[in-house]
């Protein structure tokens, strides 16, 4: 298959790459791995007249803890970077394993979180457990520098806050109180496949008792969405069984997701029902029941 | 990385790469891919082309000693660095142990998968000598065998871990 001709740039700072994109305008793509943009070039879905490459600006890579600002993910990041973080399999042990479920190893070891978040699938696995996370974006243009909750960043499917003149430098995840966080994925496959339903928890919690909630949805609407009232369900309240069952069901409720190849509606609801739980339930560091632990090996929190 | 124009106003990029050790400078296009390189100017054929959506891993190659699909990186963006095919893989005209395994498992059929299969084993064992069976099976859950020969090529990972280091090819 071929790629379609066009006009190469490699900027050495951000500076130059904005300026670039501001006088190329809508016909310009950033290129960061190239593992969307080359296979959507290649089926002719996009046919961008100009690339500019991110390869030669330093300092948007790395995967760092900031003291006062949180741990800081480079855009240019990848996803396998964020699998063999160690600060992140220390502190966020949920994103490496989000990251782990995604596509398959090659990738993994070129495709960026950046180009993840940018390229905004509604079945992203990153951004459930960021937004989850509290995790904000900083978007530099040429004017100046933007930070926005990643929770605001996604405005519908493959569209996003972005403007095309902006690049999107780092991924904050702000220090805070944590108990712990989870992603749970439902592909058809257990590699290289696209989610169903994901559904990532971060809790705060004493003992049992919930503090604080975070529920994020991921393909079961045109953008990863918080179940608020699941999180309002539980927050205040005592995890038990039954409390997590009806959380589990105020998000299938308020889900939004379509009926497509992979999977119907209904499944999807019900799927969230469960898949809510199990994130609930890891992230709380409760014990598996028998029958959960019979499903373990199957889809799961990209661990396996 | 010089840019050079032609007459009729054609870009091209004159990139530096390492190939299996060699350093190489090539003329191209932007929009020329990697495997192109590889396959086309180079003439390493064992890199090929299945699905070119980075699905199917058969253009596995090594980027900086880790797995890349070369369908899916343009030559330009490998400037400057190193790139390991599956004519990298044996030492002059002896084979690597995982090759050899691969022989002594059955665990080629059509072939055509097993160069990408290799070299995502061969980026395991460099990393993690020792893997489990499941992780040799998530190591190359991005190269697709469609001979269903998945057995025998986890059986042959695995042996050629288990075997001893120094072991000489030919020796019991």
């Amino acid at each position: 298959m071929y790629v379609p001709d066009f006009d190469y740039y490699v900027p050495d700072t951000l500076d130059e790459a904005c300026g670039l994109l501001a006088s190329l305008g809508s016909d310009a793509k950033v290129l960061a791995g190239g593992t969307d943009v080359l296979s959507k070039m290649k089926n002719e879905l996009i046919a961008p007249k100009a690339l500019v490459s991110l390869k030669n600006i330093k300092g948007i890579e790395g995967i760092t803890y900031v003291p006062g600002k949180g741990v800081v993910i480079g855009t240019r990041a990848t996803h396998n970077d964020l699998v063999n973080s160690d600060l992140l399999q220390k502190r966020y042990p949920s994103i490496s394993n989000a990251a782990h479920s995604l596509a398959n190893n090659q990738i993994r070891n070129r495709g960026t979180v950046g180009g993840n978040l940018v390229n905004a699938l509604p079945s992203a696995d990153l951004p459930p457990i960021l937004i989850a996370l509290d995790a904000h974006v900083t978007l530099v243009g040429r004017y100046g520098n933007r930070i926005i909750p990643l929770e605001e960043f996604f405005v519908g499917p493959s569209r996003s806050a972005i403007e095309p003149d902006e690049i999107l430098t780092e991924i904050v995840i702000p220090d805070q109180a944590t108990t712990g966080s989870s992603y749970f994925k439902f592909g058809l496959r257990r590699s290289g496949a696209l989610a169903v339903v994901g559904v990532a928890a971060a809790v705060v919690a004493t003992g049992t008792h919930v503090d604080r909630a975070r529920i994020v949805l991921g393909a079961v609407g045109p953008v990863p969405m918080r179940a608020k009232k699941a999180e309002q369900l539980l927050e205040g309240n005592v995890a038990t069984e039954a409390a997590l069952e009806e959380a589990g069901r105020a998000a299938a409720a308020e889900c939004r997701p379509i009926s497509d190849i992979r999977g119907s509606e209904e499944y999807r609801r019900d799927m969230v029902r469960v898949f809510t739980k199990r994130a609930l339930r890891k992230a709380l560091h409760l014990e598996r029941t028998p029958e959960l632990a019979k499903t373990e090996g199957g889809n799961g929190d990209g661990t396996h | 990385m010089e840019r050079i124009e032609d007459k009729h106003g054609v870009k091209r990029y004159l990139i530096q790469i390492t190939v299996n050790g060699d350093d190489r400078t090539l003329l191209v296009k932007a929009n020329m891919l990697l495997v192109n390189v590889l396959r086309d100017r180079l003439d390493l054929t064992g890199t090929k082309k299945g699905c070119e959506l980075g699905n199917c891993g058969s253009c596995s190659a090594l980027l900086d000693g880790k797995p890349v699909n070369s369908c899916l990186v343009l030559a330009v963006e490998a400037d400057g660095h190193e790139i390991t095919t599956i004519e990298g893989v044996a030492q002059s005209d002896e084979l690597d142990r995982l090759q050899d395994s691969f022989v002594e498992n059955a665990a080629i059929q059509c072939g055509y998968c097993t160069p990408g299969m290799i070299l995502s084993a061969k980026a395991l064992l460099t990393r993690n000598p020792h893997p489990t069976e499941h992780e040799v099976r998530q190591a190359i859950a991005g190269n697709l065998c469609r001979c269903t020969g998945y057995v025998n090529i986890v059986k042959a990972v695995l042996a050629a871990a288990n075997r001893p280091e120094n072991e000489i090819r030919g020796v019991a």
